[in-house]
């Protein structure tokens, strides 16, 4: 009696997170998958009383597509770098970080403000840096004038200038910025994290370490990163998923056309192909590159699991 | 290897800026332990015992004085380079390692010619192993260990090195009764077998007493006393001493020494000489008391505590700082307690003076029995 009762009460304060999440969630997905499957699948068409064929038509098409190969290219390639750099990268400021204590909270301030600013924004003031618009070839003395600071850096050691993002670049340097700027990116959320973890890492093994006479390198890969592992899991594993789903660094950096003025959409990725099937109005396309991108993060995350079951310690 | 501590004082900031008091851990300690001694550091908490131990292992910078091992000082040498092994409190087990991995960590840092092949370091390990028997776990997680295993894995790890000097700091807090009592056995064992210079740390005065070729008795950073366990209890320098080291504890009692007497209360108990007359607390072990029908000393017992071989007599007394006053009779003896009052004669070795003041000891020699 009380149970039931109590049981009654119980869906009554979860509705309204049910709701929402049936709306939002469940059935979007739902209806993914039932788009995907429905042949070259239009909401406007389907509006106007056309009947699409079910089977798995979509996904062969979007299989065939050069654009969709090229898009998981891109996409696959960001993940591959930017994952292993950045986390690389943040344990060693978390460890330095970690290991001073004047200016500490200052430091980790400055380090997590990339974190709260947009990334659009952040694109834009790195296709500014990387910029070599504004530079005059072949007025009167042959001045070269490079706009970027990064070209002025190159230059000031002697380099000569790279055309990064502009008209002519190589998909090599298109790439390369692509890289730093996701690394930058990312490295205030994965430092945050792995920061924690350190603190929470108890002093004693240090001080045993210590009295075991192990040298610093030897600490901390025996001993810090074991210690680290559960939490350099969690950020390597976000990392992957946030990277297949690369999309709005692009953007801020190369604009909607998604690549240098003279060739759109050569850094386009997944999720920027997803977007291109809706605008075009095919959202069947649409879902099974969404489906596909799905399987692939699943697979991915699953591997990454079955790793960290090995080499994570919890 | 000896270790000499040379005046040996830590200071610790006050934490409050403002007030700016300092807090004196170590103040002046002055020790030579020699080698291949098992060494007690034994005192209340925050008496600086674990902060000696700690400076000796170099994970703690005096603030002045110095420490030597043998002849070399190694009071600027960091933990690193003292070749000391280290037992904490709660073990520090590095959690990822197994048993083994744990062993062999100390021994894959040796440099130079120190430096052991595979097939030396897993001997040197088993070894190790085998000398606390934990052999059989070695593929174990520190978190599958129960405390007793995870402890002797804490000093395997200490002495699969070889250190010089081996510091325990509280070994055996964190074990339940029976382990205590089985594992202080394994630690003097092991040290016996070993012969490393070995101190270690503990405020259990009976654990102490028990394993320790020597104890160094602390109290807020000030040693008290050092010798031998059954010396320091047969000749406490003062009254601190006399209370810590004991079970049950010293009774103490208001007295005085008026013309050669001893009095507790208004009871002349013994003749005294040497001692000048005025105020003093009388310490009297539990074991001082006997039973006599003309003893000088009466008491109301309250209850009788059979222990087997002896009873325990809790009663009261007026002059008594205490509460009660305990003694412990031999159970042969067979006189009726339950009631009344019971007489004491006093065991003059077993009677100690102090000052009032002071605490400190006042020597003095029976005349005769009072």
């Amino acid at each position: 009696m009380v149970e039931s009762k109590q049981q009654w009460k119980a869906w009554l304060y979860l509705a309204p997170a049910i709701v929402l999440l049936m709306v939002f969630t469940v059935w979007p997905i739902v209806n993914t998958v039932r788009m995907s499957l429905l042949e070259g699948y239009s909401g406007l068409k389907a509006a106007g009383g056309a009947t699409f064929q079910f089977g798995f038509g979509n996904f062969e098409k979007v299989i065939q597509y050069r654009r969709f190969v090229q898009c998981l290219r891109n996409t696959v390639l960001l993940c591959v770098w930017t994952v292993p750099i950045s986390t690389f990268l943040a344990l060693l400021i978390a460890v330095a970080l970690n290991s001073i204590k004047p200016l500490q909270k200052a430091l980790q301030t400055i380090f997590f403000l990339p974190y709260v600013t947009n990334s659009i924004a952040i694109g834009m003031v790195f296709a500014a840096m990387f910029n070599i618009v504004g530079s005059f070839y072949g007025t009167q003395n042959e001045i070269i004038v490079t706009a970027g600071i990064i070209n002025n850096v190159i230059e000031f050691f002697g380099g000569k200038p790279v055309n990064w993002i502009n008209y002519g670049s190589s998909y090599m340097a298109n790439m390369t910025v692509m890289i730093v700027y996701i690394v930058w990116n990312a490295l205030p959320f994965k430092i945050l994290i792995l920061l924690g973890g350190l603190q929470s890492i108890n002093k004693q093994y240090y001080e045993a370490a210590k009295v075991d006479s192990a040298p610093r390198s030897r600490v901390f890969w025996r001993i810090t990163v074991p210690l680290l592992s559960p939490m350099l899991a969690y950020v390597i594993i976000t990392g992957f998923i946030g990277g297949f789903k690369e999309y709005t660094s692009i953007v801020g950096i190369f604009g909607e056309k998604m690549g240098p003025p003279d060739d759109a959409g050569r850094l386009n990725t997944m999720v920027g192909f997803i977007y291109d099937s809706l605008s075009a109005n095919n959202q069947g396309r649409a879902s099974a590159a969404a489906l596909i991108l799905f399987g692939i993060i699943l697979v991915v995350t699953l591997i990454n699991l079955q790793v960290s079951k090995k080499r994570v310690h919890y | 290897m000896k270790i000499v501590l040379q005046n040996l004082t830590k200071i610790f900031p006050s934490r409050n800026k403002k007030s700016g008091e300092e807090v004196v851990a170590v103040n002046n300690f002055n020790f030579e332990i020699p080698d291949g001694k098992l060494i007690g550091l034994l005192g209340p908490s925050g008496c600086g015992k674990s902060t000696t131990l700690y400076m000796i292992s170099g994970l703690q910078k005096p603030s002045s004085g110095r420490i030597f091992f043998g002849d070399d000082d190694v009071t600027e040498l960091s933990t690193e380079n003292r070749g000391i092994g280290l037992v904490f409190q709660n073990y520090a087990l590095y959690p990822h390692m197994t048993v083994k991995q744990n062993i062999l960590f100390p021994l894959q840092n040796l440099k130079g010619k120190d430096k052991l092949t595979k097939e030396q370091m897993l001997d040197r390990a088993q070894e190790a192993a085998r000398l606390v028997q934990i052999d059989q776990l070695l593929d174990r997680k520190p978190s599958e260990l129960s405390g007793g295993q995870q402890q002797r894995v804490a000093i395997a790890r200490a002495l699969v090195k070889m250190p010089k000097v081996l510091l325990l700091d509280e070994p055996l807090s964190n074990l339940d009764a029976r382990l205590r009592l089985q594992t202080r056995e394994e630690i003097r064992r092991i040290q016996k077998e070993t012969g490393i210079t070995t101190v270690f740390v503990t405020h259990d005065q009976e654990e102490a007493m028990s394993i320790s070729d020597m104890i160094v008795v602390m109290k807020l950073g000030v040693v008290q006393q050092i010798g031998k366990p059954q010396e320091v209890y047969d000749d406490p320098a003062n009254l601190f001493v006399a209370k810590f080291l004991g079970t049950p504890p010293i009774n103490v009692f208001r007295g005085s020494v008026r013309a050669g007497q001893l009095y507790l209360g208004e009871e002349a108990v013994l003749k005294v000489s040497g001692a000048p007359d005025g105020d003093v607390d009388v310490g009297i072990r539990p074991e001082g008391f006997l039973l006599d029908p003309q003893g000088p000393l009466s008491c109301s017992p309250l209850n009788v505590e059979v222990m087997g071989r002896d009873v325990s007599v809790v009663s009261t007394h007026p002059a008594s700082e205490n509460p009660m006053v305990r003694s412990i009779i031999n159970a042969d003896s067979g006189a009726d307690i339950s009631s009344g009052t019971v007489r004491y004669s006093i065991k003059p070795h077993k009677l100690f003076l102090f000052d009032r003041e002071s605490g400190k000891r006042i020597p003095f020699e029976v005349k005769q029995h009072g």
